[in-house]
């Protein structure tokens, strides 16, 4: 079976099939994906046995459920106000540069995601990032830089 | 309303005595009655930002008659400048879930939820310890209730508390038509506490230090302390744990960089405070913003004479344009039309007089909005435009 | 009292039930307050706020559809605040909306607008939103057109497509400024699980969802010296038409319509009630024939319970949701394409017309007639059977256009041949008809009487019930139908998709026995189709079939099989029903289609 067919077939029985399910079920498909496909979508309306629509419509209301491929680090770099006053646009001009990508694009080699999004409770320590769902806080262009280089090693290792 | 004179640090909600059970296990020998009486008494009111009183809620929910109810924690902080249950539910969960459980105790509730901000899911596997080890406990003295993190994703209205529900429940994060309220219909339409981590953690106080200690700090109408989330323009942010009822000078005073020009109450959903209304304002619940107080959920934003206060609005607008959920025509349209408005102003393309037809419509959002998000819009917004217009313009 | 409470409205007090909202209660005085995503045959959803008014003593306003009232309220619908808001909400919709009403298919009957109208709203001062979005209107659907510019984001459709229907077809996707109404993956209508019936187009209060309309094509077919142009008209449209031009709603208009379409220019105005009198002898046979195959010979391959076929909508419905169901459908044709079939082979022959000629074109109650004429197996003469599908409200288009003054025409009579028709086929426009129909035919062949029931009317499957249940003990049959003596005949009728999906999960799950289905795609059957006159809400429904029935009982001939037309198409032309020829020209095959 194909492995995503599984596990949500797996998630389903460990949540239920109900629809209180829903969420956490995307989130687990988006934890292992990156993001939610419309073939991962069409499995978990028949899984859950709710109309394919309505798994899509509650899907795009969430905005970490991508529904379009990414790459495997999604950078979400906070634009809210003291992130924005505190220097967020030479940070992502750094992302941008170093990673030839804009905002929205993934790098040609799928690694990585950028995007921006908004308020990540780390106003006291703007600006701030996440990459997945590791927090990067006080952030300037030297140092997103050196936490880039980093994700790239963990990628040249594996 | 009486302001107090002095920032007032206390300590009470990080101080760390690791005596949890001790006020579980006491707290659920206590009849449910005597310790609703004590919360009211204590004047708790919610800190997300509404402040409906605590003991109130929890009665009404105890009264409501029905098999099941459920507690939840709010734990979607996403206000902008909002940093305060990350903190919480980081270095004290274990008062969040003891308060949980006690309110399931009083209520009648046998489950809990927390519903974590998709932003703090690096917090999920430190916080699921706790709630094993306290269910743990629970289980020693044959306490039953269980509690169970809800991952949410990226959506600012969910910390509406019927947004939240909708969401748990597997659908669009959009908010409820109240009537009916979540103490009568909530989550699953049973009845349903829901407040704010915070909230929870003061009555975790309250419980054990009783009503009075708590009610004995603050101001009429605004008891006990609160937490501030401070950034911004600032050379000590943080979160600060504040006496409420003080007043915006002496708060500037002590958390100003000499120059600030204006501070943001309450996040973007907030008031924005020029320098010279400081004086008049103070941090508490009853009043309107002349005359003068503010209710915060705790989100204290500095902005020194070199900010740009079209920019700051331009940032709040943005941000609610996306984060309203989009069912309610003043609120979907509204938010939309506010930032290109602004927008036009400012390039020159609409006369400045069209900031008064703005002002306008942020009157109609703020009377037929469905929820809060669309109904305080209006809040920064005319408090930034009619105290800063000159920004504002071509 | 315990169970009324009292309010007062702009001053005048009202008592009413506990429970009532605000717009109840103002409505019982006669007081209208505007709404736009409230609708009579929908749940609430307060989000459009027109509705607010004003609550004594509350700092905001409420939505009156959303908010019931409470002892001792006082409300204001028409103050200073209320007219300032609503004034304001109307012109963001106006701003979100692409307002080219002159260019708009419902120019001249949308909610927006005629408010718009109602608070003249003179000026856009507002920013408009639509040309900064890069909409694109889903043209692709052969029933429906979704243009995005025009939507309001009230989610009528939505829970129209869920309530109602139970097909979800519809969404409402992302957030904030761009939340939209959309469909899985905002693929194309023609796409996903879109039955085509249109309840989307009669529930939208704007031109954001309309019928796709054929009316140029039609004009031009007419216009073509060489072309025969027939026109065929279902049962439902003869009590609708006039409601659309100007009428109330339940005014039966048939002989003014046969006469109008006479005007338009068409050739030969047929009716499809014709057809529905042929779908009995066929549909009506074919249960016989399945009864005895599965009662005597016990074959089992042959399935029971059998459902009825007509409705397309229905059709799309099980091919996507109950594929492994498509045995239990009647393979019977629905009237229209029946009659399409016949049309360019009995009627060309007998008149002496070359097929390629004719256009044929039939006026339906309906959007997924559209589709059903589209679909690649409707070619059994040769051509496509029927070549435009006209709605109730296309038809009224094309009067409005001849300048024709409807009210002034003298009825006229159907033209022959298949121009005859019984009250059984009448009742095809209502729900339950086709069953009642069925079984004034059945019954009678079967045991040579007349059903047992006061005047030809079956009672028990009449009503507007989302589901209703029947049966009829067969006693003392006709030699031939000896096996079915005794036997009782259990019958279900569902109308609204919602109530097919209920039924379906009984037959799925094995908890009920019934024989006989009859399914309806949409609420009250076609008389409350997705092609019929915009508004429509349970009342104009309830007007509606009485009109059907109306009609039914004025006619002499009310049994299908007495259909002298019918009878006379047997000898020429089909021999018996289920012949070679029957099997050819009348019935069809389903495709299983994907859920999700």
């Amino acid at each position: 079976m194909n492995p995503i067919r599984s596990l949500i077939r797996e998630l389903a029985e460990k949540h239920g099939r109900r629809r209180e399910s829903l969420l956490p079920i995307m989130l687990a498909v988006v934890e292992r994906e990156k993001y939610l496909s419309e073939y991962s979508m069409v499995e978990i309306a028949r899984e859950v046995d709710i109309p394919a629509a309505e798994v899509y419509g509650t899907a795009t209301f969430y905005s970490f459920i991508e529904t379009k491929p990414t790459g495997k680090y999604i950078i979400r770099i906070c634009k809210t106000i003291t992130c924005s006053m505190k220097g967020k646009n030479l940070v992502l001009f750094a992302i941008q540069d170093m990673l030839k990508i804009k905002l929205g694009e993934t790098t040609p080699d799928k690694r990585f995601t950028l995007m921006e999004t908004n308020c990540l409770g780390w106003c006291h320590k703007a600006p701030a990032m996440m990459v997945n769902n590791d927090v990067y806080t006080e952030l300037t262009p030297e140092k997103v830089r050196d936490i880039l280089s980093g994700y790239m090693k963990i990628n040249e290792l594996n | 309303m009486a302001i107090a004179n002095q920032l007032k640090r206390v300590d009470f909600i990080f101080n760390n005595e690791n005596d949890w059970e001790k006020v579980l296990s006491s707290s659920i020998k206590k009849k449910p009655q005597d310790l609703i009486n004590e919360l009211i008494s204590s004047e708790l009111k919610g800190r997300g930002g509404a402040g409906f009183p605590t003991g109130i809620k929890w009665k009404l929910a105890a009264e409501a008659k029905n098999d099941s109810k459920y507690i939840i924690c709010n734990a979607d902080e996403g206000e902008p400048g909002t940093f305060k249950d990350r903190e919480i539910l980081s270095k004290v969960p274990y008062k969040v879930l003891t308060a949980m459980a006690i309110c399931g105790y009083i209520t009648g509730a046998k489950e809990g939820f927390i519903y974590l901000r998709g932003e703090y899911k690096f917090l999920q596997t430190e916080l699921q310890k706790a709630i094993d080890e306290f269910q743990y406990y629970c289980k020693e003295i044959k306490f039953d209730f269980s509690i169970t993190i809800f991952m949410g994703s990226g959506a600012y209205i969910c910390g509406e508390e019927t947004a939240l529900m909708e969401s748990m429940e597997g659908k669009r994060g959009e908010p409820r038509n109240k009537p009916p309220f979540p103490t009568q219909n909530g989550y699953l339409d049973k009845p349903t506490v829901i407040n704010n981590v915070e909230t929870l953690v003061h009555t975790f106080t309250i419980f054990k230090y009783g009503a009075k200690k708590f009610y004995d700090l603050g101001v009429q109408y605004s008891r006990g302390t609160k937490l501030f989330s401070v950034s911004g323009d600032t050379p000590k942010p943080g979160i600060y744990e504040l006496e409420l009822g003080m007043s915006l000078q002496d708060f500037v005073y002590e958390f100003g960089d000499g120059d600030t020009k204006a501070v943001q109450v309450g996040g973007a959903s907030g008031f924005l405070v020029p320098r010279k209304k400081f004086k008049d304002a103070a941090i508490g619940f009853k009043g309107k913003l002349t005359g003068i107080s503010l209710p915060t959920g705790g989100s204290m934003m500095l902005f020194n004479s070199s900010r740009s206060m079209y920019n700051v609005l331009d940032n709040y607008l943005e941000f609610f344009r996306e984060e309203s959920c989009g069912q309610c025509t003043p609120c979907r349209v509204g938010c939309q039309q506010l930032l290109l408005g602004i927008k036009a102003v400012k390039r020159g393309e609409k006369p400045a007089s069209y900031l008064e037809k703005l002002l306008r419509l942020t009157e109609t959002m703020q009377l037929t909005a469905k929820c809060g998000l669309g109904q305080s819009v209006a809040n920064s917004f005319s408090s930034i435009v009619e105290n800063f217009q000159e920004e504002m313009i071509y | 009292m315990a169970n009324t409470i009292n309010v007062s409205i702009n001053g005048f007090p009202v008592e009413l039930e506990k429970g009532k909202t605000i717009l109840e209660a103002a409505g019982k005085l006669g007081i209208t307050i505007p709404t736009l995503c409230y609708h009579k045959d929908l749940c609430v959803a307060g989000n459009c706020r027109v509705c607010v008014v004003e609550v004594v003593g509350q700092a905001r306003l409420s939505a009156s559809c959303a908010t019931p009232c409470e002892e001792g309220m006082e409300i204001l619908t028409n103050s200073l605040k209320v007219r300032n808001s609503r004034k304001h909400i109307i012109e963001l919709l106006l701003a979100e909306h692409n307002a080219d009403c002159t260019k708009c298919y419902r120019n001249g009957n949308c909610e927006l607008q005629k408010l718009s109208s109602e608070y003249k709203i003179m000026t856009q001062e507002f920013i408009e939103l639509a040309p900064l979005k890069k909409y694109s209107i889903d043209m692709f659907s052969p029933s429906i057109i979704k243009d995005d510019s025009k939507c309001i984001r009230c989610q009528r459709c939505v829970r129209t497509c869920a309530e109602l229907q139970g097909v979800n077809a519809l969404t409402v996707a992302h957030k904030g400024d761009k939340m939209r109404i959309t469909t899985f993956f905002e693929k194309a209508m023609r796409d996903v699980v879109c039955t085509n019936c249109g309840q989307c187009v009669n529930h939208c209060p704007t031109g954001a969802l309309v019928e796709k309309n054929y009316i140029e094509e039609v004009w031009e077919a007419i216009a073509n010296p060489i072309k025969h142009v027939v026109v065929q008209t279902a049962p439902a449209v003869r009590i609708g038409l006039g409601e659309e031009l100007g009428l109330p709603p339940g005014s039966r208009v048939t002989g003014q319509m046969v006469s109008a379409l006479k005007r338009l220019g068409f050739d030969s105005v047929l009716d499809t009630d014709f057809t529905a009198d042929l779908t009995i002898m066929e549909e009506g046979t074919e249960l016989l024939t399945r009864l005895k195959k599965v009662l005597v010979d016990h074959d089992e391959t042959v399935k029971l319970p059998m459902a009825t076929s007509c409705s397309p909508g229905w059709i799309k419905y099980i091919e996507h949701m109950y594929p492994q169901y498509l045995d239990n459908l009647s393979t019977c044709k629905s009237p229209q394409q029946m009659f399409g079939a016949l049309v360019k082979t009995y009627y060309a022959k007998a008149r002496n017309i070359d097929p390629e000629n004719i256009v044929s074109v039939s006026i339906m109650p309906c959007t997924a007639k559209k589709f059903e004429a589209y679909r690649p197996e409707m070619h059994d003469s040769g051509f496509r059977d029927v070549d435009y599908v006209l709605t109730t409200r296309e038809l009224a288009i094309l009067i409005k256009q001849a300048g024709l003054d409807f009210n002034k025409l003298e009825p006229a009579k159907f033209d022959r041949l298949m121009g005859d028709s019984t009250g059984a086929g009448v009742i095809f426009g209502a729900t339950g008809g086709v069953m009642e129909a069925a079984l004034r035919t059945a019954y009678e062949l079967v045991t040579g009487r007349e059903v047992p029931f006061k005047n030809l009317n079956i009672e028990p499957v009449r009503g507007m019930e989302g589901i209703r249940e029947t049966s009829i003990k067969i006693e003392n049959p006709l030699k031939e139908w000896a096996f079915l003596d005794g036997v009782e005949l259990k019958c279900a009728v569902a109308h609204g998709l919602v109530n097919a999906k209920t039924v379906m999960d009984t037959v799925k799950s094995g908890t009920s026995n019934y024989h006989f289905i009859e399914f309806m795609a949409c609420p009250g059957g076609c008389l409350g189709g997705g092609g019929q006159p915009i508004p429509t809400s349970p009342e104009i429904r309830k007007k509606r079939a009485e009109a059907i029935y109306a009609e039914d009982g004025a006619l002499t001939i009310r049994k299908s099989h007495e259909n002298p037309e019918v009878q006379k198409l047997y000898r020429d032309f089909l021999k018996h029903p289920l012949s070679e020829v029957s099997h050819h020209l009348l019935h069809t095959k389903y495709t299983k289609r994907e859920r999700y």
